[in-house]
Formats: C-alpha cells, structure tokens, sequence
C-alpha cells in the first residue's frame, strides 16, 4: 500500500517539477500575475461554467492585449481555469490549489454551493473573490472581507421581479415553481415575499429539480388553480421544455423567469414557445451599454454564444483589475483595501460594492420573448 | 375530474418512456444478472445520433417533411446504438463474466461515466434542441389535452413490448434467451450459443433505447450528454418495480412508477394539507417502490425464485 | 518473525505522522487537504466495507448516513439554532443518529436480496437527501439547498482545529491539524473494523454473506446479525459526516448524492471487497485520481509545448476508462481478500460451487 503511495506521490512530484519548470520560462518576461476562475468544466452545468471562464479569459487576454502596469513594473496576468464539478467539496479542494499556486483573486464560483464554502478558504488565504454569478445572500453576509459579487443577489432581483409582476404585469393569481436548487429556491423565496407585498395572490407553491424535464404535473396541478402568472426560478434547460409544456397543456399564465431563462439557449429549447415570455438580468441591457454590442461581437467571435453569465465574469476581471490600478500593486492586501473603492462602466452596467461585497444600485433589466430574440422591456431599479 | 384525467394522461406518457428504457434493463438483468448503468447512457447516444442526422438532413434540405426526417434519424439512431451495446459487452462485460458480481457493475459505471464524457466531446456541453418539425396536432379528452407525439410515445412503447414479447416467446433466439436466463451451462450443453445469445440480449435492447432515446429528445425539446442518468436510474427503478428479469413486469412497472409520480406530484400537497407539496414527488415513487418490495420482494411480477442453496 | 511487522509498523507510524509536511513541502497545501478527504473516504469505504463486503448486503444509499453525520452537527454546532456543543459530545451524537437510522433502514429490507436491496437502499438514499433538500418550510430544520453556514469547526482543549496553529516556531495550518484528527478516527475505525472481522458477529456476517439459507440453519439469527451489519456500517458514516461538516464549514444537500454513494461503492470493489488495505487503497486512488488528472492541461504542455485537449474534458473521461480498466484487469479488486483469491484460482477446481451471494463468483 505504501509502495502505491509512494509511487503516486512520486508521479505528482515529478508533474510538480515539470510544471514549476516551464513556469520558470515565462518569469523572463514581465511578472506574471496569476488570477484563477472556477466554474462546473464538467457535469450537467458545464456549458455554463465554461462560459464564465470564457468571460474572464475575454477580459484577461485584452487587458495582456493593452498592456498592465502595476508600480512601474510591467505585468501580465495569467488565468488560472479550475473546475469545481459545481461540488462543494471540490470547491474547496480548487480554492486551496488556487491560493498554493500563488492567484492573487480569483473570479468564480459559479453556483452558490461552492462559492459559499470556498469563500472561507479565499478569507483565511486573505486574498479577494469576486463571484460573477452566486446570488444567495448568504454569500455576502458572512463578515469576509474578501467576498465580492457583481451580479445583483437573489433578494435585490426577487423583489424587483415581484413588484414588476404584480405592479407592471398586472399579476393577481401567482403561481410559482421552483428547482429546489440555492439559486432557483433563493429567488424564488424573495419573488414570493414582495409579490405578496405587492398584493398578488400566490395560488400555488410547486417544485420540481434541476434534472427534470418532465413538469406536466405539477402545470396541470397549477392549471387547476388558474393563475394569470407561473413564475420560475430556476435555469434554461427546464424553462424550455417548461414553457413548451405549459402551452401543450392550455395554460393561459404567462411565464416569468429570472437570469436562468434570460439567455439564447432559453430560446432555442423553447423554441415557438418561447413567445410572450418574461424574464429578467441583471444589470442593464448589454447592447443599450457603452462598448456592450461590441463586447459581444469580440466574445461570439472568440467563444461562441454567449450563455449566461459571461459578461458578469468578464466584468469581474475589470473591477479586479481597478482595483489593482489604484492600489498599485496586486498585492493581495492592497487589493482588498481598494476594492470598496471600485468604480467601473462595465458591459453589464456599472460595477461598484457596498459595504457587504454587493453591487451597489443592483438595478434590474426585464425582457420579452419576442420573435425569437430578447427586447427589453425596461430596467428596474 | 379534468385535472386528473390529464394527470393520468400525464403519467401514461412519461411511464411509457420509463417502460421502454426499462425493457433494456430488464433484459440483461434476467439473462447476466447485471444492472448494465450504461443503459441510460445508450439512450442518450441514440438521442444525439438522431439529432446529428436530423440537423443535417435538415441543413440540406428544410422542406422534406418532419416526420420522414425524425424517422430518418431513428433508422441510423438504431444500428448506431446496436454497434455500441454490441462493442460495451464485448470488451467490457464479457471479459468479466466469471467475475464476482460487483465487478461488471463497477465497469458499467465506468463505461457510463466514458459515453458520457465522449458525447460531451462530440456534441458538446450544451443542451441541444430537437427542432419542432414533428407535427403538433392535439386532441381532447374529457376535458384533458393529448398530443399527436404523446399518442404516437404510448403506442409505439406497446408496440416495442409486444414485439419483445413475441420474440422471447416464439422465436427459436427468444427460447435461447430463456434457456440461457434459466442456465447458462445447461443452455450451453443444448446448443445454445450462450456469448452470441447474450450479444443479441444487449443488441436488441440497445435498439429500444434507441426509440426510447428518438422519442425523449422529441418529446422534452431537447438532449444532452447527462440526460441518460435519471432517464437510467428512473427506468431501472421501474423494471424492479415491476419484477426485474420479467418483460411485462418492466412495461407494468414503467406505467405504474409514471402515474405514480405524476399524481404524487399533482396531489400530494391537496393530500398532506400542504405540509408535503410537489417536492416530494420522488419521495413519494420511492416509497411506493419500497413498500412493494417489502411485501412482494421480488417485485409485483416477479416470480419468486426460492433462494439456492 | 515478531520483529519485523513491529518495524513495519513503527516505520508507517512514523510515514503517516511525516506525511502532511511530505506532502504539504512537496506539492502544496491543496493535496494536504485532498489527504484529508483521502481520509474521509477511506472512513466511508471502511464504513460500507462492513455491509457490503462484510455482510454481503449491497447498499447504494449509504452516503445518506454521511449526510445525517453531518447535520446534525451543524444542527447542534451551528448559529442555525443558536447551539454550539463540543465536538466530543456531537460527534458521538451523530455517529449514534446514524447507527438507529441504519436499523430503520435495514428493518423492512430484510427479507430483500442483491439488487432489490440495492435499489431500497438507493431510494432511502434519495429520501434523506431530498428530506434535508426540503425541511426549510414550514419549519427551517435544514435550510434547504442553501445549506448550513458557519459550522464551528472542532475545538480541542480550547485549540480551534479551524485555524492554523503555531507550535514550537513551526506553523501548522488548519489542514493539517485535521489531518491529525482524521487519522485517529481512521485509525480507531480499522481497529474495530479489524476486530469486528475476526469476532463472532464476523463470522457470522460472512455466513450470512456466502449462504444465508445455511447461515440460518447453523442457528444465526440472521436478522439481528443484519441489522448489526447495517447499523455498524451507518455509525461510521455518521462520525465521517460529523467530521466532514466540522472541516467544511458549510454543507448543503448537494454534498450527499446518489453520485457519493456510487463512488464510494467504487472504492471497495475496485480495492477489494472485504480486505482492509484494499479498501483504504481504493478509497485513496479514487480520491487522488480525479485530483491527479487536473495536472493533464500542465503535463500536455510540458511535453507537447502547448495543451492540445482542454483537461475538463479529458479528466472524468480518463477517470472512467481507469475505472474499467482496472476491474478488467483485477475483477476480485486491486487487494483482494486472501479467502478470494481462493476461490478465484480454485476458479476450475473442486472448491467451486454455485452460489447466490453477490460477494461471489458466479458459476
């Protein structure tokens, strides 16, 4: 047994060596600054974790592109891609290997899960996290210092999606679905509490999981108590065939989604169904921004389609980068000191952290399905 | 009463998909005595093949009409799925034949993990949509919805069964098969050619995934490399259910496992007062399933094999 | 003759008292942690070692106790209810949680055999997960899939195990002092799993594993020896629980899946079902091998100059094809036990027979 041990060790320290080898290559040039990003690279959610990586690599290469100066010295940033399997134990096991390596920050995780557990490694490691995509409030409110997000978290779209719904949409029955996931329970959880605050009516609770592509009986359930609304919290692959079903069935509701459905993939499993229905992002229209139409056109050139939640990565990076700027330095301690101070014009809106490590303003955009693409219907504060 | 015919309805669909996926299952399992994980995943590829096809015959030509190029699909679904399960027993199963029993079962959780990660490749990470070229057409009934493609699901999975039914039974290769299940030695001594029987057994079930797989994808809208393993673990779930080892009993077991499910769903929150709501809808399957086994432990069509000593 | 295993032991006291700082100098502190999950796992296989591989009973929904383990300390070591008990007194607390779930496991299932038994346990599995899933509403027993935050970690003679400690000039980081604490558990559990082997309860599990009908016969009570079986197995997933909520800090239901289980059934079958070292071996390469294969991307580049295959795509793809390999190569497991390998070479002998039991080969 220890024969094998050793053997396996040995294999490691010879890879070790063969790494820090042609990491020596590179120390001729400018010193190089290692930055990691975590996402599912495989499993059921990997499409959209290696859109988040790809958002970050984006942003890494054209900052290298321009050329980065920290305290006169020229620097090049290195993106260090990891995989969390979206499993929290995992998670941890990358966030250690990431503060090993050396990473300065890192942009990631992907879902809440493993954010919240890895953002205690990040803290005891001193060195800042900034998620493009966790949402649970829990994140934030732990007292790190080192947790940042920019996407707006579940309470701040929960309630705008809430009051749009009764106050914009007219909603008075609601019923509401959620995936039983931190993400599509959490937002469902807040969409419920200012609904209900709003003065709609939630007719019925149901729940389904992130596997299911089957929702025929908890629609026909939800039929029965004949609501003018179905919200869903939760992601594209069960939205889709949802929102198919939902038609199938003659249901009359219109379907509200939030950042889960917001996407082209949304789209393309819905397919004709797909019409008429609603639901939200974070931040403000991508192509109403300042270089947003343009982001977009160096991304899909580069990557493909973007998925989700891209652009929150790639503005991660430049809030990261910001915030290096005015320390100076990427010192990791420095960095920290000037997070609260960032200030950038991002492809998602403006980036800026409160106090907690949330985006400040957080506003919301709301969209409709129409003719096979997203229109905005107007951003909410 | 509307609501609950179209629950019905509801559960007949998805439990006839469960009955076709567990057709594969349940026939390996009565001849080897081997839960082959890598089923669900044989689904899946059938799935993908398909839409490949799909996707280029419609890129070829948009016109040609939706049914013929779904069926298309299906046609080169099939072989494809039948070369797969033909090769996954070969180099996967067949060595370990004479091995303890957890040991092909672990190689089947390899070889899913490996079919999984190979379509990912291929097809990539993404869920792919199933173009909506099939015809919609719907119908009522007593108040509740049917669709053409719900019709065609149910009908084509008492088809399959029937079709299996007929060949384990009258066929010269159907009474192999039972031989071999019976005993391998004893079939072999009769003449049996127990290794190309046991390769028929995988081939035939691998082209029912195939179907089961074709018709998922069209169903739902859409496929992806990980759609196999609950479509698996659902469907395996239903041939125990039914009696594993027993083809109707998968057929009854899919059906039952299917209209469980949905009106667990549909009315488990009414039930319980809404302490219980539809999130515990495979708390519910799984209960049932248990309670099953607790008093028939050989499953509701299983016959109860007296314990070798 | 007595000497020499006497040096061999005090030689892999010494090994395993040196390894974190072997590995910790050498690779860096994220394989101390991967050690200590190494650890877990091999409490977990030891665990399910004693139902399946002793008992011969097959259960795929073991990783259910490791999440009962695990709640309820952070029920009971958590802000959640405001209760933060010592560790002494919840991990035994959990472990016991564990062990009466077990017998409320095994108690209907008892007249089941192989794979019916296989998917009970499989739906328990699934019932646990999807209960700790839900129970935030209508009363937040768990918190649902957000998870229980801000788990106290294990505290010893007023030493946090959370936070790295200096001793003697030499700092020693939080992974590593877990580490510490999970050999011990480790090393207690092989003791009694050793010495539950070689009791009469093991010779009698191994009676009900190789015949059942004539286990009965020779006056076991096969029913309480199960429920042992299952109860033993549970109690040692419930202290790996508890220790794994203490050193993550955070759980959430999707720490305990269907996936777990199955992995961690891998484990013992691939190391040998039944043998001790075989099992600790399986635990250690399952573990380290998905953790090895993230350096693919590093070693394409070192050899080939640049990466060819992205490694995410290429890791759970080669994880598999070792998975087959290696039981197409060692079907009886990598350290099979020495009555298996028995059998295996009397494959075509005498000794053969034909038997039902899922530890077997089949005839």
């Amino acid at each position: 047994m220890q024969a094998t041990r050793f053997s396996i060790s040995a294999l490691i320290v010879a890879m070790t060596l063969a790494l820090s080898a042609c990491g020596e290559k590179t120390a001729e040039g400018p010193e190089v600054i290692r930055i990691g990003s975590v996402a599912p690279l495989t499993g059921p959610q990997t499409h959209i974790g290696k859109d988040n990586e790809n958002g970050a690599r984006l942003a890494v290469d054209e900052i290298n592109a321009q050329g980065l100066e920290l305290g006169g010295k020229k620097v090049k940033l290195e993106l260090l891609g990891e995989d969390d399997q979206a499993e929290p134990k995992t998670a941890t096991i990358v966030a250690q290997k990431l503060v090993d390596a050396g990473a300065v920050a890192v942009i990631g995780h992907l879902n809440s899960g493993t954010t919240i557990p890895a953002s205690k490694i990040y803290h005891d490691a001193g060195i800042p996290q900034i998620s493009p995509s966790a949402t649970a409030v829990a994140y934030t409110a732990q007292g790190y210092k080192t947790a940042y997000r920019v996407m707006a978290n579940d309470a701040q779209q929960g309630k705008a999606l809430g009051q749009y719904a009764v106050g914009k949409m007219g909603a008075k029955k609601i019923a509401i679905i959620d995936d039983r996931t931190a993400y599509g329970q959490g937002l469902a959880d807040e969409f419920e509490k200012a609904a209900k605050a709003a003065g709609g009516e939630v007719v019925a609770r149901e729940f389904t999981n992130d596997k299911a592509t089957d929702f025929t009986a908890i629609l026909t359930s939800i039929k029965g108590k004949n609501p003018d609304l179905v919200f869903f919290g939760g992601m594209d692959p069960q939205g889709g065939p949802m929102a198919q079903q939902l038609k199938r069935l003659g249901l009359s509701a219109r379907l509200l989604g939030g950042d889960g459905l917001q996407n082209v993939n949304f789209l393309k499993l819905a397919g004709a169904d797909a019409e008429g229905v609603v639901a939200s992002s974070p931040g403000l229209p991508i192509d109403s921004m300042p270089g947003g139409p343009d982001f977009r056109k160096r991304f899909e050139a580069k990557y493909g389609v973007i998925q989700v939640y891209a652009p929150y990565a790639y503005d991660a990076v430049y809030a990261l980068v910001d915030a290096m700027k005015r320390a100076n330095s990427a010192e990791p301690a420095k960095v920290l000191a000037e997070l609260p101070k960032v200030e950038i014009q991002g492809v998602t809106g403006p980036v800026k952290f409160d106090a907690k490590g949330d985006t400040v303003g957080g506003a919301v955009t709301v969209y409709e399905a129409k003719g096979g693409a997203w229109q905005v219907l107007e951003t909410v504060k | 009463m509307d609501i609950f015919t179209q629950q019905l309805i509801n559960g007949l669909v998805l439990g006839s998909i469960y009955a076709l996926v567990a057709l594969g299952y349940t026939m390996v399992y009565g001849i080897l005595e081997l839960i082959n994980f890598a089923h669900g995943e044989v689904t899946m590829i059938g799935a993908m093949v398909a839409l490949s096809v799909i996707g280029v015959l419609l890129g070829a030509s948009p016109d040609l009409p939706g049914l013929m190029v779904v069926i298309a699909g299906l046609l080169v679904a099939i072989p494809a799925c039948m070369a797969l399960a033909f090769g996954i027993e070969k180099i996967a199963y067949r060595p370990l034949r004479k091995a303890p029993r957890l040991a092909p079962l672990i190689t089947a959780i390899g070889v899913s993990i490996i079919l999984q990660n190979v379509a990912m490749l291929v097809w990539g990470r993404q869920y792919v949509s199933f173009p909506a070229i099939l015809p919609r057409g719907q119908h009522e009934i007593l108040g509740a919805h049917i669709t053409d493609l719900q019709i065609a699901i149910v009908v084509l999975s008492l088809l399959s069964m029937a079709g299996l039914w007929l060949l384990v039974e009258k066929t010269r290769l159907g009474r192999a098969m039972r031989a071999t299940a019976q005993s391998k030695e004893v079939a072999e001594l009769m003449g049996v050619n127990v290794d190309r029987v046991i390769s028929y057994t995988f081939i035939i079930g691998a082209a029912i995934a195939a179907i089961a797989g074709v018709m998922v994808s069209a169903y739902y809208g859409l496929a992806h490399y990980y759609m196999g393993f609950m479509l698996g673990l659902k469907a395996f779930s239903a041939a125990v259910l039914g009696g594993i080892g027993n083809i109707a009993g998968a057929m009854l077991g899919g059906l039952l496992l299917g209209v469980i499910e949905a009106l667990g769903a549909g009315y488990i929150g009414d039930l319980t007062g809404g302490f219980l709501g539809s999130h515990y809808q495979d708390v519910f399957a799984f209960l049932v399933l248990i309670l099953v086994l607790v008093f028939r432990p050989s499953g509701l069509l299983g016959e109860r094999v007296a314990s070798r000593a | 003759m007595r000497e020499r295993p006497r040096l061999a032991l005090a030689l892999l006291a010494v090994l395993l008292a040196a390894l974190p700082f072997l590995i910790g100098t050498g690779l860096g502190n994220s394989w101390v942690r991967v050690l200590d999950f190494v650890l877990l796992y091999v409490l977990l296989a030891l665990g399910l070692n004693i139902v399946v591989g002793y008992a011969g009973l097959l259960d795929l929904g073991y990783i259910a106790f490791y999440a009962l383990g695990a709640y309820l300390y952070a029920w009971l070591a958590s802000p959640h209810f405001g209760l933060h008990l010592p560790f002494w007194m919840v991990l035994p607390l959990g472990a016991a949680l564990a062990g009466v779930f077990g017998v409320l496991l095994g108690a209907p299932t008892l007249r089941l055999r192989g794979d019916y038994l296989a998917i009970v346990t499989l739906g328990f599995g699934e019932i646990i997960r999807i209960f700790m899933n839900n129970l935030n509403a209508p009363f937040n027993l768990t918190n649902g899939p957000q998870g229980m935050n801000l788990i106290d970690p294990v505290s010893i003679g007023g030493v946090s195990l959370g936070k790295s400690l200096e001793v003697a000039g030499i700092t020693l980081p939080s992974t590593y002092l877990y580490y510490y604490l999970f050999l011990a558990a480790t090393l207690l559990v092989i003791v009694v799993a050793m010495r539950l082997q070689h009791s009469r309860v093991g010779r009698a599990w191994a009676a009900l594993r190789e015949d059942e009908i004539a286990a009965a016969a020779m006056g076991i009570n096969t029913r309480n020896v199960k429920l042992l079986a299952f109860a033993m197995g549970a109690t040692f997933g419930g202290l790996a629980g508890g220790l794994f909520a203490a050193f993550q800090g955070f759980i959430s239901p999707e720490s305990f899946t269907l996936w777990e289980s199955i992995l961690v059934l891998c484990m013992i079958v691939l190391g040998g079902m039944g043998n001790i070292p075989g099992v600790i071996l399986g635990a250690v390469l399952l573990t380290v091998i998905p953790e090895a294969l993230r350096y693919i991307g590093d070693l394409q580049r070192a050899t080939l100059g640049q990466v060819v295959v992205d490694p995410a795509d290429l890791r759970m793809l080669l994880f598999g094809v070792a998975l087959v390999a290696m039981m197409l190569f060692r079907p009886a497991g990598l350290l099979p036990s020495r009555q298996r390998k028995r059998e295996f070479s009397a494959q075509d002998g005498v000794a053969e027979q034909e038997q039902a039991s899922l530890y077997d080969t089949k005839a």
